[in-house]
């Protein structure tokens, strides 16, 4: 007889238990998501390594029983990179959150999109920076308020999704907590995708976003998501106005194209016949 | 019967909110770590979808699919 627990608890290491995050933290369902993915995908769980920055998102890793590097604040994708190309047969994935992911890790973001490495980002978008305690982050709408912006945000926020794939990631993908089971088949397709796949799981933070924008309780976030996401269909016949506040659900961008570990391992094999590439401005013999 | 582990739950409340069928209730007295974990009161109604068990943050709820 199976054990009659939660099937995604197995991949949790139990004596961590209850993690750290608040009650109805949408950082739990991502978790969750992300192993459904898992198992809908052909990746096998032994081979995955998992990496993150600095965040209440940033913590999932250290949760789970697999190898895991928790790194600085923005700078998940340098380390994952560094992982990636130093044995590119393991399958990396980065949590990210929306500020790790985007402020202070933006570069890092948009560069390992257009070199197109082969990794699955998962950046939970909760809108705001959860550890610290409120502040905005690059993704808070027009209006929200935080701890920096007592009188609501007024600059234009990032549209995460659409930057990635402008910055040439081969997979790019937006669901919310509301929508476990897509976001589960984002994560399985962007597992399976040879090249950087990023998967924004837009997220509820009851504790900070939610205090300070009337969505205090986690069924309130999770109800908002779910009443203001517009398929990525249904939004290519709305006008700008009417896409305001709404959060565009779906695929953003499926189009495979030469990753960055083969890149190079073609450039070894073209010019030095798969042996030695080492070229050094102080030794001749090399 | 679906099974809410108590020293998980957190009282999130988003099981009950997400289960198409209504199958969870808020239990009316805290357990011992201040949390009104709910309880499967309308357990025929389950349709085994598993939308409450990968929704709940904290991996406190098992939905039984084995035939009574
Ligand atoms: C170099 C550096 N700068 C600032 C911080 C403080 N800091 C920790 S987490 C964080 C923001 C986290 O926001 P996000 O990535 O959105 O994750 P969340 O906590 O919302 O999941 C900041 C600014 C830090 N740890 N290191
Ligand atoms: S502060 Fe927000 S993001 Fe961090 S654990 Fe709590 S609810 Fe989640
Ligand atoms: S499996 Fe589906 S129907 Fe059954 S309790 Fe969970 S959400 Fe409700
Ligand atoms: S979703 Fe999970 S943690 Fe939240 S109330 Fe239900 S069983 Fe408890």
């Amino acid at each position: 007889m199976a054990v009659k627990e939660n099937p995604y608890k197995k991949y949790l290491r139990e004596d961590r238990l209850p993690h750290i995050f608040c009650p109805g933290c949408g950082n739990g369902i991502v978790m969750n998501a992300f192993f459904k993915g898992l198992e809908g995908s052909d990746v096998d769980f032994d081979n995955v390594s998992m990496v993150s920055g600095i965040g209440c998102s940033s913590r999932i890793p250290g949760y789970v029983k697999c190898d895991s590097l928790h790194t600085t604040h923005g700078r998940a994708l340098s380390f994952a990179t560094g992982l990636k190309v130093g044995n590119p047969n393991q399958d990396v994935v980065v949590f990210t959150g929306d500020g790790d992911a985007a402020s202070i890790g933006g570069n890092h973001l948009i560069h390992a999109a257009r070199r197109n490495i082969d990794l699955t980002v998962i950046c939970i978008n909760n809108n705001i920076y959860g550890m610290t305690g409120g502040q905005i982050s690059p993704t808070s709408p027009k209006g929200s308020f935080g701890t920096t912006a007592p009188y609501g945000s007024r600059d234009v926020p990032f549209d995460l999704a659409s930057l990635v794939t402008a910055a040439g990631a081969s997979y790019v993908a937006r669901w919310t907590t509301a929508h476990p089971m897509q976001l589960a088949k984002a994560i399985t397709k962007g597992l399976e995708n040879k090249g950087f796949s990023f998967i924004e799981a837009v997220s509820q933070c009851p504790t900070y976003y939610g205090r300070k924008n009337k969505l205090k309780t986690p069924v309130l976030g999770m109800d908002y998501l779910k009443a203001n996401s517009v398929t990525k269909r249904r939004s290519e016949k709305m006008s700008e106005e009417e896409l305001i506040g709404k959060i565009i659900v779906g695929e953003f961008a499926n189009r495979p194209h030469k990753e960055l570990c083969d890149n190079e391992e073609d450039l070894v094999n073209e010019n030095y016949d798969g042996g030695l590439a080492i070229k050094s401005a102080f030794w001749e013999e090399f | 019967m679906n099974i809410i582990d108590s020293m998980l739950c957190k009282g999130c409340d988003i099981c009950i909110s997400v289960c198409p069928k209504d199958v969870y209730a808020k239990s009316k007295e805290v357990n011992s770590k201040d949390v009104y974990v709910p309880y499967p009161a309308n357990q025929e109604a389950c349709v085994k979808c598993g939308l409450c068990e990968i929704s709940c943050p904290d991996q406190a709820l098992y939905v039984d699919r084995e035939v009574e």
